[in-house]
């Protein structure tokens, strides 16, 4: 009967052990996730920086003039994607995310970074970058130009949607009413315009 | 030979089974209660080690939220931006700004900005931002108003009953994909239908969705 009881005693015990095992462990999983610190990596977290003179995969290693804009003969005249309606409006959304803060989403330069100290870029619709190759803007955008940081975090197909958008954008600013398709009338343009 | 187990031994059972169920009822309750009241830090303001405005950044200048998130189409995570995007415009804006000085130093030394995380997620549920804001998941929908947020804080409860609400009827919340990143988006009287023909545009399938293993994998 006494043994009984001690035995009932140490099963409650190491019962009572099963609890400790609710804890956080499957929350936080020993796993790593790209922004966590860690001691034991060379810089202190887990995301890395590439080593110097790494070449990314993704980059030049299969069409190098796709990704710098440059070919044999300089920089690119033509954009190396087909242009489709579909490519200038990913250009300009991208265009208006990542260029228009700086460059204004009409290409004049005067953003609104501008206008809180950025000194300001040449207008697009200036003749010297009217009669830029487009590879010249895609180069821009990727190495960077004087004070504008490159842009590569945005993936070199939509830098060439953009290269192709700033086209439209130059194009828009010197038209005509001989421009616009006879099917459109010019007159609701203008009031289009008017009602906005 | 003597009995192994005292009488009273018989009694054990009945205890176990009542102890037991009362257990079981005031866990549960006690669970419920505790997930419904607990805070869980929502508009509790993070501190970080730069006082960052979203207010200014992307309320009143209006940048796109993906000018410094990225990778949020592409990628589960919505990546936290690099030094270098924010000395892409204070390279030259508000240079010698005393609140700018530790974004500086992390660009001399090449060392990180240790930011302070403001939604974690338990490392047991899968969650991948790029699927839905493909599928029609405006920012501020789980995000709240960021453009009008001097600081930053969790604006929902982030709970698995909250993400529920729309894994159980996605119909009430998708906005078309050109207003996801719309911080200003109202949800028009039309909300049901709109957002039925929106479930069967992006091909949502409603089955699949409130589904354990759609995020407990």
């Amino acid at each position: 009967m006494r043994k009984n009881r001690r035995g009932v005693l140490v099963l409650s015990i190491l019962l009572a052990l099963l609890l400790t095992a609710c804890g956080r462990n499957m929350v936080e999983q020993p796993v790593y996730r790209s922004y966590d610190v860690n001691p034991y990596l060379p810089q202190g977290t887990n995301a890395h920086q590439p080593p110097e003179g790494t070449v990314s995969r993704e980059r030049g290693a299969i069409d190098p003039a796709f990704f710098t804009g440059q070919g044999e003969g300089g920089m690119l005249s033509e954009l190396p994607i087909e242009l489709t309606t579909g490519v200038l409006q990913r250009g300009m959304e991208r265009y208006n995310i990542y260029c228009a803060p700086c460059h204004n989403y009409n290409g004049d330069g005067r953003g609104v970074v501008v206008q809180r100290g950025f000194p300001q870029p040449a207008s697009l619709h200036e003749p010297r970058l009217r009669d830029a190759d487009v590879g010249y803007f895609f180069n821009a955008m990727t190495n960077g130009f004087g004070r504008m940081y490159p842009y590569d975090r945005v993936p070199a197909e939509d830098r060439w949607a953009i290269a192709g958008y700033i086209r439209a954008l130059q194009l828009s600013q010197y038209g005509t009413p001989e421009d616009v398709p006879a099917e459109v009338q010019l007159e609701s343009l203008i009031q289009a315009e008017a009602d906005r | 030979m003597p009995n192994l187990f005292p009488r009273n031994s018989n009694s054990f059972l009945w205890w176990t089974i009542g102890l037991g169920g009362v257990f079981v009822v005031l866990l549960i309750t006690g669970l419920t209660v505790f997930a419904r009241t607990h805070n869980n830090q929502v508009g509790v303001p993070v501190e970080q080690p730069v006082a960052f405005s979203h207010s200014l950044h992307a309320g009143s200048m209006g940048l796109d939220c993906r000018y410094c998130h990225t990778t949020v189409e592409t990628s589960n995570f919505a990546n936290v931006p690099a030094t270098e995007t924010c000395m892409t415009c204070h390279s030259q804006v508000r240079v010698n700004s005393p609140q700018l000085a530790v974004v500086q130093e992390s660009w001399d030394t090449g060392t990180p900005i240790a930011w302070n995380r403001v939604h974690d997620m338990p490392d047991f549920v899968f969650f991948d931002h790029s699927i839905h804001v493909a599928k029609g998941v405006g920012c501020s929908d789980c995000h709240g108003p960021v453009h009008q947020m001097e600081g930053m804080w969790k604006n929902e409860p982030m709970t698995m009953g909250w993400c529920l609400e729309c894994h159980k009827s996605p119909e009430d919340y998708l906005r078309p994909r050109s207003e996801v990143f719309n911080m200003d988006y109202t949800r028009p009287r039309n909300q049901v239908e709109l957002g039925a023909q929106l479930v069967q545009d992006y091909h949502i399938d409603t089955e699949k969705l409130p589904q354990c293993w759609t995020c407990h994998r």
